[in-house]
């Protein structure tokens, strides 16, 4: 068991991949000769050459499409988004081309291709480069979209999307990537796509919550855990198809839940996480469900206003305390 | 413009060659011809847009392929898929939606697909297929081939990003990719000069350093010569080729939308219509004298007789099982 970091962990994964396959590649801005904007294709180009760890000018949507193209006949292509703010370019390609082409040619052309790179805010980044994009890709039916938040999930997770059928959106999260955690040494770790994991064991309120909302879930469990209040994480995974058995079984448990995310509010990954409590659950709750995410204005650029709008341990805290009407 | 015709593949004498691409022609002529009016009746719905007076390209582009290479294109797609040998009854079975249409009618008019003929689509978005063809392109060179694919799209495609893009880095990584303009002057109802600044399509080429070439896409020979060299060029030397194909629009931009009115006149249309590849082929065969009325009056009932039967095929399909509605979301 080493333990590592979330950005060397995705590094071994693309690495075990790319040599468990010919036929993945990665292509991206950056992710050759400067190593990866955030380090995580760091020495693939010396392993693997030229062909297969691919620079590529700045054009989002014609690499995508590249990809696209590639995965059509046959190939694996990891496309690394230097960002998702940047992807939203691209998304013609992610969501016309990528998501629909199995179903328009009602399966002649699947796509076996991950999209992935940093997504959410990271610090004083301000409005254009702060924004989690899980909400509108987790929309569109022909996607899987994944969001691990610890480095063993990052891995298994991203070897799993590489060997997945179909188009994987793989949201990184860009705070994490200095993030450390156990992942054991010379074990094949393949995470199932679609499966949710219990991240804290508890029975008196759930907190569902996916990506790096899941390590702030984990800092208000175990200081909560202290005055006896014994919270059950879950972290989804995968946004798309979502865990709904897991949801349900916790919160038939607990009776109680928060759901988090970094998103913003309306029609976001947690609206849907709610829908499904109150169809799946709705004898069993004992307060209504609430939801902690970012304030609904562009991200600002002064540090105060920022740590107003992101979700914090604070605001979860508070939200578990109000479900459980001790607020 | 047009050199003298050259024999890039086929060892076919000119006669053959020629009467093979008048029935092509006349086959997606008649086809285009009969879905316009199963649009009318009903039996085709969404968004239709036919090939009429296009068929020069599609016929003298693929003759030059091989059953290996890759065709991807855009909405107008199905002069290009018959073409490339799909059979007029999967087709036209797809145009009504139904079980044996070669997407089972999931895909329609503007998405047809063939896995088995590397036939890539029908693409609906204007130019987001372009990449798609660089990507095809990169993954042939990846893996050692010496294939081509080919891509057609409208002119009024250029004007977008992705064109940009896809050609920048198909020209930058040195990959077989063959971009086919088919310049049929109007953007829907945009006609060039209202949309680009340097009218000259295949200029464009010199911004990515590769080979761009102006034909007269009315003219068969003209078109098949061409491609053959931009073919031969990817192949061997793996450099991306810019043609610019110089046709006309006979019909309307779909079904939705009127033949001439508000956006080009009727004399323009009635002009342009004296070049009509079938009839420009037709003049030519019949000056060489390799057809004669009689021979060509039998050519074009073999071909309505075959659409015809694609109409009563796809008419005899039922439509697709409601289950199909979730099949083929996902693998698995």
């Amino acid at each position: 068991m080493s333990v590592i970091t979330y950005r060397d962990a995705l590094n071994q994964a693309l690495r075990e991949e790319m040599q468990h396959d010919d036929r993945v590649f990665l292509m991206g801005e950056e992710v050759a000769e400067y190593n990866g904007a955030y380090k995580v294709s760091r020495g693939l180009l010396d392993q693997f050459g030229p062909m297969r760890v691919v620079d590529t000018p700045i054009a989002e949507l014609g690499f995508a499409g590249i990809g696209v193209g590639a995965a059509m006949v046959g190939l694996r292509p990891v496309i690394e988004f230097m960002t998702w703010n940047f992807a939203l370019l691209a998304l013609d390609q992610v969501v016309n081309a990528a998501a629909k082409m199995l179903y328009m040619s009602n399966g002649q052309f699947p796509m076996p291709m991950v999209f992935r790179g940093p997504n959410g805010a990271a610090l004083q980044l301000s409005a254009q480069h702060s924004q989690a994009w899980e909400s509108w890709l987790a929309h569109i039916p022909g996607l899987k979209v994944v969001t691990p938040a610890t480095p063993y999930d990052a891995k298994g997770l991203l070897k799993s999307a590489i060997r997945d059928p179909n188009p994987v959106v793989f949201l990184e999260g860009e705070m994490l990537y200095n993030t450390k955690g156990e992942v054991p040494d010379g074990e094949e770790i393949l995470i199932p796509l679609g499966k949710a994991e219990r991240k804290r064991e508890g029975e008196h309120c759930s907190i569902i919550a996916h990506g790096k909302t899941v390590l702030v879930a984990i800092q208000v469990a175990d200081a909560l855990a202290k005055e006896g209040i014994k919270i059950d994480v879950i972290d989804l995974r995968t946004v798309r198809p979502m865990d709904v058995d897991a949801i349900a079984e916790s919160v038939k448990k607990t009776n109680r839940a928060v759901v988090v995310e970094e998103g913003w509010e309306l029609c976001g990954v947690g609206a849907q996480v709610v829908d499904y409590i109150q169809r799946e659950c709705f004898d069993f709750l004992d307060a209504p469900v609430l939801r902690v995410h970012q304030a609904d204005v562009p991200m600002p650029y002064a540090k105060n206003l920022e740590r107003a709008a992101k979700p914090d341990a604070q605001k979860v805290t508070s939200a578990v305390r109000k479900v459980l009407y001790l607020e | 413009m047009a050199k003298k015709p050259t024999k890039p593949t086929s060892s076919k004498s000119d006669s053959e060659l020629n009467h093979s691409f008048l029935r092509s022609m006349l086959l997606q002529r008649r086809f285009e011809e009969r879905s316009a009016e199963a649009y009318a009746l009903g039996k085709i719905g969404g968004f239709c847009h036919l090939y009429i007076g296009q068929e020069a390209i599609s016929t003298g582009a693929l003759s030059v392929l091989r059953p290996d290479d890759y065709v991807v294109t855009a909405y107008r797609d199905h002069g290009l898929a018959l073409a490339r040998g799909m059979t007029s009854r999967s087709v036209m079975a797809e145009l009504f939606g139904r079980r044996d249409g070669c997407a089972g009618g999931k895909g329609g008019s503007m998405h047809l697909f063939d896995a088995k003929l590397n036939f890539l689509g029908g693409h609906g978005i204007v130019g987001g297929h372009i990449p798609l063809a660089t990507g095809v392109a990169f993954a042939i060179k990846y893996r050692g081939g010496d294939q081509v694919c080919l891509c057609f799209f409208g002119e009024a495609a250029v004007n977008i990003g992705a064109f940009h893009e896809a050609l920048n880095m198909a020209a930058l990584w040195k990959v077989p990719a063959v971009f086919i303009i088919e310049n049929n002057r109007y953007g829907m109802g945009t006609a060039v000069a209202r949309a680009m600044a340097n009218e000259d399509v295949s200029a464009r080429a010199a911004a990515y350093n590769i080979p761009g070439e102006s034909v007269d896409g009315q003219d068969v020979f003209a078109v098949r010569d061409a491609v053959s060299r931009a073919v031969e060029r990817a192949r061997g030397e793996k450099t991306p080729t810019l043609l610019e194909m110089r046709t006309y629009r006979f019909m309307g931009h779909s079904m939705s939308d009127a033949v001439s009115g508000t956006y080009r006149t009727k004399a323009e249309l009635e002009e342009e219509m004296r070049r009509d590849p079938i009839i420009v082929l037709h003049n030519r065969m019949t000056e060489a004298g390799e057809i004669d009325d009689a021979a060509y009056a039998k050519l074009d009932e073999e071909v309505k007789a075959e659409v015809q039967d694609a109409w009563d095929f796809a008419d005899a399909s039922p439509e697709p099982e409601l289950e199909e509605l979730y099949s083929n979301v996902l693998v698995g």
